[in-house]
C-alpha cells in the first residue's frame, strides 16, 4: 500500500516533468488511432450491413408459400422490431389487347424496411428516390413489362379483377434480386389491391413475405422464438447474395489490415517511449533505493504510476479519438452521411483494454527492469540493472501483439499471414542493422564528419540496430500506405470497372442466339454468349439428395429447384482452380464446383453427381474445385462440365452486357425483336457493391492516416531515444574544438547510413508483405512496383536523415556548459 | 584492523573482498579491508584514482554485495540481508552526500528532501523536510527544480536529505568534488557543522587532504588495500 500511495503521490509531480508527459501522448495517440479506427469502422461495419440489409429490404425476412400467421407478427410488435408485409405472384398483366406475364409484388406500408424504392416518371429521366408505396389503384411498373405490353406511362392496365393506373416507372426495389428465379417484370401494387384482384385464392402460387428490422439483440430474440411451421423460412443478412457478401468481406478485410497496422505501430511506438522512460529513470530509481527504498516498493510505485499514466493517456486518447471520427464524418458528410449509424461502446470500451494490453506487452518489461537497477548506480553510472530474459522480453512483446491481432482483427488468415510476415521483417531488420553495425565498425574511411558519423553507428551496436528496427518499420509502414495500398486498392477496383457489365440477357435460344450475338456486337459492341442448362441434382455418390440433409439453405434451394449448368474448355479469367486439376481434355465425365457451394453440399473431390437433364440422366465425377470472384458480374456457376458432356443436351444462351444510360432504349428494341430472351437489370447489385468498395476505401484511407501519424511518432521516439547520449558527445566534441557543421554532419551521416540500411529494407519487407497480403488474402494479382526500392532508398536517406537531423538540431544549440554540468 | 578510538563500533567491516572479472582475467579491486568506526567519528578516506575508496563505500552502505567479508551498521550484520533487508537498513539509519549531488530532476527541492522521510514512513514529511531546508539556508528555495539552482545549492539539498532522517551514519563521497574552492569550503563547513550538531557518525572518501583534515581520523588506500 504504501508504494501504491507513494506511486500516486509522485505520479502528480511526475507529470510535470517531460519524460512522463512523451509517454502519456505516445500512448494517447495510439488510444486515439485504435478507438478512432474503432468508432469509424464500427459505424462504417454498420453501414455495410445496413447495405446488405438493402438485398432483403430488412434485416430478417420469414418467408412461406402460405399466408404468415399473426402470431409471428404479433412476436414481432412485442419485440419492438419494424414490419412489412409483401405477396408476390406471377400473373399475366392486361393492356388493351396485349398481355405480359409479370411478378406481381404486393406492398403493404413501411415497404421497404432498408434501402429505397426508385422510381422515374419517364425512361430517360433519372431516378428519384421515395419513400412511399403505390397507393391503392396504381401501379409502378418496371420498364420491361411496359416494352412489352408496348404501353407508357399514365396508361390503365388490369390484374385480376382490378383496374390500375401505372403511376411511375419502378427503377429499382432493393428486393429484387437478380437471380434467375426472378424472371418476369416487377408491377409493384398496394397490398390492398392484391386481395381486390381476386388472384390469390387456396392453390395459388404466392409467396407471402414478413419484413422485419430493428436492433441486433430484438433480432434474435425473434430468432430463437419464432416457431417457424411447415415451409416456412428464415433469411437473414447472412444468406444474402454472394457478390454482395464477396465485397463485404473483402471490405472488412480491408478495414481489419488498416486497423491492425495502425494498432501495431502505436505499440512499436509505446514500447520506444518506454524504453526511454525506462532509460531515464534509472538513476532516480538507484537513488530511490539508495535512501532505503525496497525493490517491492519502487516496482509497486512505477506500475502505479504507469498505470495512472495509462488511464489518464487512454481517457484523453478516446475523447481524440471520438473527435477524429466525428470530425471526419463532418467532413465527409456527403459521401458517408446518413448512411452511417452511431457508433457503439464497444470501441471505446475495447480502446481502454488494448491502452492496457499495449502497456502491459510493450511497456512492462523496461519497467521491471527498470525495478531491478542495482542501488550502487549511484556511485557507479556504469552499473546497468540485469537485462529480462529474452523468454520475458519477446514473450511479452509476443503475446501483446497476438493479443492486439486477435482483438483487433479477428480473421485468422490474415493473424497468422501478418504475423508471419511481421516476425519475417523483424529478423531481416535485425540481420540488416547487425550488418550495418559490423561494417561501419570497419569502414571509417572520409572527412571527419562521415568518420565520426559512421564510427557511431557503430559505437552504438544495439542501439543501431533497435534504430534500424523501428526506422524500418516506420518507412514500411510508409511504403505501404503510399505504393501498396493504392496498388491494393485499385486492384480491387479494377475487379469491377466503370463498364461491368449491368445487364444479364438469359433464355436466348439456339437459333435465335446467332441474330442476338449480332445485336450485341452493333448496339453494344460485344456480349459473349455463354451456354446453359437446367437440370436437377438427384444423387451424391449414389444417395438420393432427398434423403441428405444439408445444413445450408442454399444447398437446400439448389436440391429443391433446376438449377443452371454451363460448360467450358477452359476456366473462365474470374475462377481460379483451388483443388483437384481442371479436364485437360474434356472428354471424360468430370464436373468442377464453386469451392462455397462444395462446402455447403459437403462435396469432396472424387464424389460422384447424378443430374436430372429434361429427363435424361448425367453423371460427373467432381475433379476440380473453383474459386468465383462474384463481384465481375460475369456469368458465372455453380457446375461447370467439359463441352463433350454436353454436347447432346438441349440448352439455352446467356450472356451480360454493360449498357449505358443513353440505350436504354436498344435494350427494349432487343427485348421486342427477340420476345422469349429476359434482360435482368444488374444496375443496382453493382451500385450495391460499389458504395460497399467506396464506404471501404474511404475508411481504410482514413485509418492509414492514423498508422502514418504512429509511424512517425515512432521515428520520433527512436530519434530521442538517443538524445541525451548526443547532446553529451556533441557538447564534448564542441568543447574539443569540433564546430557546429561539423558535428551536424556527422549527426546526418549517422540517421542517413541508418535511413538508407533501414530504407532498402523496408522496400524489401513492404513488398513481400504487399505480395502475401494480395496473393493470400485479397486474392488479387499483384504487380512488383520497382519504384518502391527507389522509394525506399530516397525515404529512408531523406525522411529519416531529415527527421534524425531536425530532432537534434537542438543538440548543438545547447550551450556545452549547461549539457556538461548535467544536475 | 582499523579501530575507532573507544566509542562502540556503529560501523563495522572484516575481511571484506570484492573482486570483478575482467578481459585480463579476475581484478581484486577491493582485498580484505577490516574497519570499525565509532559513533558520532568523523572517518576520512582517501587514495588516489582507482584505490578502491567508491568501492569501499558501496559495500559499507550495503549498496552492493562483497566477494568475501562482512559489513555491521549498529551491530546488525548487512551482508547477510538481501537487498530490500539493507535499503531497510539504509532507511533507517544510513545517509548519503555524493559528488554529483542525486537530486531527482522531475521534484523541487522539498520533494527531494521529503523521499527519505516518505520511504521510511516517517510522520509529517513535508514540515521536516522544510525545516531540514531552511537549516541548510534554503528556505525561500523550497519550490525550485534542481535545475533552477545552482551547484553549490543542489549540494545543500543533498545535505538537507541526508540529514532529514537523522541517520546514524552519513556518508559522503567527494562532496565538494563538484565545487569550486569556496562553494566547497561552505558546503564542508555546513557538513561537519551538522555532523557535530547531530552526533552523527560522518564516513568521507575524498581526495582533498585539507577536507580530510578536518576528520577526526584519515585512512589511506591503495590498490584496494587500506594501508
Amino acid at each position: 500500500m504504501k508504494g501504491l500511495a507513494f506511486g500516486l503521490t509522485q505520479v502528480g509531480r511526475e507529470f510535470k516533468s517531460g519524460e512522463v508527459r512523451v509517454l502519456a501522448a505516445a500512448l494517447a495517440l495510439a488510444v486515439a488511432a485504435m478507438t478512432a479506427v474503432g468508432f469509424f469502422t464500427d459505424r462504417v461495419a454498420q453501414g455495410v450491413q445496413a447495405r446488405s440489409a438493402e438485398v432483403l429490404a430488412a434485416d430478417l425476412v420469414v418467408g412461406s408459400n402460405r399466408p404468415i400467421p399473426a402470431e409471428h407478427e404479433a412476436l414481432a410488435e412485442e419485440l419492438g422490431l419494424a414490419m412489412a408485409r409483401t405477396t408476390s405472384f406471377p400473373s399475366v398483366v392486361l393492356a388493351g389487347d396485349a398481355s405480359a406475364l409479370a411478378d406481381i409484388e404486393g406492398v403493404s406500408a413501411n415497404y421497404p424496411l432498408r434501402g429505397a424504392l426508385k422510381v422515374s416518371r419517364r425512361l430517360e429521366a433519372e431516378s428519384e428516390t421515395v419513400r412511399e408505396v403505390p397507393p391503392p389503384g396504381e401501379a409502378w411498373a418496371d420498364p420491361r413489362l411496359l416494352a412489352r405490353l408496348d404501353t407508357r406511362v399514365g396508361a390503365t392496365v388490369r390484374v385480376g379483377r382490378v383496374e390500375l393506373k401505372i403511376s411511375r416507372l419502378l427503377d429499382y426495389r432493393p428486393d429484387q434480386g437478380f437471380s434467375f428465379a426472378e424472371l418476369a417484370p416487377t408491377l409493384l401494387i398496394n397490398e390492398a389491391d392484391v386481395v381486390a384482384s381476386g388472384l390469390v385464392a387456396p392453390g395459388s402460387r404466392v409467396s407471402y413475405r414478413l419484413l422485419l428490422a430493428g436492433d441486433g439483440s430484438a433480432l434474435q430474440a425473434f430468432r430463437d422464438r419464432v416457431m417457424l411451421g411447415t415451409g416456412e423460412r428464415l433469411r437473414g443478412i447472412d444468406t444474402a447474395q454472394p457478390e454482395i457478401g464477396n465485397a463485404v468481406e473483402r471490405a472488412g478485410r480491408f478495414i481489419g489490415l488498416a486497423s491492425l497496422v495502425s494498432a501495431l505501430i502505436a505499440a512499436v511506438a509505446v514500447a520506444m517511449a518506454a524504453r526511454r522512460f525506462a532509460s531515464r529513470r534509472m538513476d532516480t530509481v538507484a537513488l530511490m533505493k539508495c535512501v532505503g527504498a525496497s525493490r517491492r516498493f519502487v516496482l509497486t510505485a512505477m506500475l502505479a504510476q504507469l498505470a495512472v499514466v495509462g488511464l489518464v493517456a487512454s481517457l484523453l486518447g478516446l475523447g481524440l479519438g471520438w473527435l477524429a471520427q466525428e470530425g471526419l464524418v463532418f467532413i465527409l458528410a456527403d459521401l458517408v452521411g446518413d448512411a452511417l449509424p452511431a457508433p457503439t461502446l464497444a470501441p471505446a470500451v475495447g480502446g481502454l483494454l488494448l491502452a492496457f494490453v499495449v502497456l502491459g506487452g510493450f511497456a512492462l518489461v523496461p519497467i521491471i527492469e527498470l525495478c531491478r537497477t542495482p542501488p550502487g548506480r549511484v556511485l557507479r553510472r556504469d552499473m546497468l540493472p540485469p537485462a529480462a530474459g529474452p523468454l520475458l522480453v519477446y514473450g511479452a512483446a509476443i503475446g501483446g501483439g497476438l493479443a492486439l491481432l486477435a482483438w483487433q482483427v479477428r480473421d485468422a488468415v490474415l493473424v497468422g499471414w501478418l504475423a508471419l510476415g511481421t516476425a519475417a521483417v523483424m529478423l531481416g531488420l535485425a540481420a540488416g542493422g547487425w550488418l550495418l553495425v559490423k561494417g561501419a565498425s570497419r569502414l571509417r574511411g572520409g572527412g571527419g564528419a562521415w568518420r565520426y558519423g559512421l564510427a557511431n553507428v557503430g559505437r552504438r551496436g544495439t542501439d543501431s540496430i533497435v534504430q534500424v528496427g523501428a526506422f524500418g518499420i516506420g518507412l514500411m509502414v510508409l511504403l505501404l500506405l503510399t505504393l501498396v495500398r493504392t496498388g491494393l486498392l485499385e486492384q480491387w477496383r479494377d475487379t469491377l470497372p466503370a463498364e461491368a457489365p449491368n445487364r444479364f440477357l438469359i433464355n436466348i435460344q439456339p437459333h435465335e442466339a446467332e441474330g442476338v450475338r449480332e445485336f450485341l456486337t452493333e448496339r453494344f459492341g460485344g456480349g459473349e454468349l455463354v451456354p446453359l442448362i437446367r437440370a436437377r441434382l438427384t444423387e451424391i455418390n449414389a444417395e438420393p439428395v432427398e434423403e441428405i440433409e444439408f445444413g445450408s439453405p442454399r444447398a437446400q434451394s439448389f436440391i429443391d429447384r433446376e438449377s443452371n449448368l454451363s460448360w467450358a474448355s477452359e476456366p473462365a479469367p474470374d475462377n481460379r482452380v483451388v483443388a483437384g486439376r481442371w479436364w485437360p481434355l474434356g472428354d471424360e465425365s468430370e464436373v468442377s464446383v464453386e469451392v462455397d457451394f462444395a462446402r455447403d453440399l459437403g462435396l469432396e473431390l472424387g464424389d460422384w453427381l447424378v443430374f436430372d437433364v429434361a429427363g435424361e440422366r448425367l453423371e460427373a465425377k467432381v475433379t476440380s474445385l473453383r474459386t468465383v470472384q462474384w463481384d465481375t458480374f460475369k456469368p458465372n456457376f455453380f457446375m461447370v462440365f467439359p463441352p463433350q458432356l454436353m454436347a447432346d443436351f438441349p440448352r439455352t444462351y446467356i450472356s451480360s452486357i454493360y449498357v449505358d444510360r443513353s440505350l436504354r432504349g436498344d435494350v427494349l428494341e432487343l427485348v421486342r425483336s427477340y420476345p422469349s430472351v429476359t434482360v435482368i437489370d444488374l444496375e443496382a447489385a453493382i451500385e450495391q457493391v460499389r458504395d460497399v468498395m467506396d464506404q471501404a476505401s474511404l475508411a481504410v484511407q482514413y485509418v492509414f492516416l492514423f498508422a502514418l501519424g504512429a509511424g512517425l511518432l515512432v521515428m520520433l521516439a527512436v530519434v530521442q531515444s538517443t538524445r541525451e547520449e548526443r547532446l553529451y558527445e556533441s557538447a564534448m566534441l564542441r568543447t574539443l574544438g569540433a564546430k557546429k557543421r561539423v558535428v551536424l554532419a556527422g549527426v546526418a551521416v549517422e540517421f542517413a547510413a541508418l535511413g538508407v540500411i533501414s530504407g532498402v529494407l523496408a522496400a524489401a519487407g513492404a513488398s513481400g508483405v504487399a505480395w502475401l497480403l494480395a496473393r493470400r488474402v485479397f486474392q488479387l494479382e499483384f504487380a512488383f512496383d520497382p519504384m518502391i526500392w527507389i522509394a525506399g532508398l530516397v525515404a529512408g536517406l531523406f525522411v529519416v536523415g531529415g527527421t534524425g537531423v531536425l530532432a537534434t538540431r537542438s543538440v548543438v544549440t545547447h550551450p556545452p556548459a549547461n549539457v556538461l554540468r548535467g544536475y | 584492523m582499523q579501530q575507532a578510538t573507544g566509542a562502540q563500533p556503529v560501523l563495522k567491516s572484516a575481511g571484506l573482498t570484492k573482486k570483478v572479472s575482467s578481459p585480463e582475467g579476475e581484478l581484486t579491486i577491493l582485498d580484505r579491508a577490516d574497519l570499525q568506526i565509532g559513533a558520532g567519528e568523523s572517518v576520512a578516506i582517501l587514495g588516489p584514482s582507482g584505490a578502491g575508496k567508491s568501492t569501499l563505500l558501496s559495500l559499507l552502505a550495503g549498496l552492493d554485495l562483497p566477494t568475501s567479508g562482512q559489513v555491521w551498521v549498529n551491530g546488525r550484520e548487512l551482508t547477510a540481508l538481501d537487498e530490500d533487508g539493507r535499503a531497510a537498513v539504509r532507511a533507517d539509519q544510513v545517509g548519503f552526500v555524493f559528488q554529483s549531488f542525486h537530486l531527482v530532476p522531475a521534484l523541487t527541492a522539498l520533494e527531494n528532501v521529503m523521499l527519505p522521510l516518505e520511504l521510511a514512513d516517517r510522520p509529517e514529511p513535508r514540515a521536516a523536510a522544510r525545516r531540514a531546508l531552511e537549516e541548510v539556508g534554503l528556505g525561500p528555495r523550497v519550490g525550485h527544480y534542481p535545475r533552477q539552482l545552482s551547484g553549490g545549492e543542489r549540494q545543500r539539498v543533498a545535505i538537507a536529505r541526508a540529514f532529514v532522517g537523522d541517520p546514524a551514519v552519513l556518508f559522503a563521497d567527494e562532496p565538494t568534488g563538484n565545487l569550486d574552492s569556496r562553494t566547497g569550503g561552505r558546503i564542508a563547513d555546513l557538513l561537519f557543522g551538522l555532523n557535530t550538531d547531530r552526533g552523527t557518525t560522518l564516513v568521507l572518501v575524498t581526495h582533498d587532504r585539507v577536507l580530510a583534515e578536518r576528520c577526526d581520523r584519515q585512512l589511506e588506500m591503495d590498490g584496494g588495500r587500506l594501508l
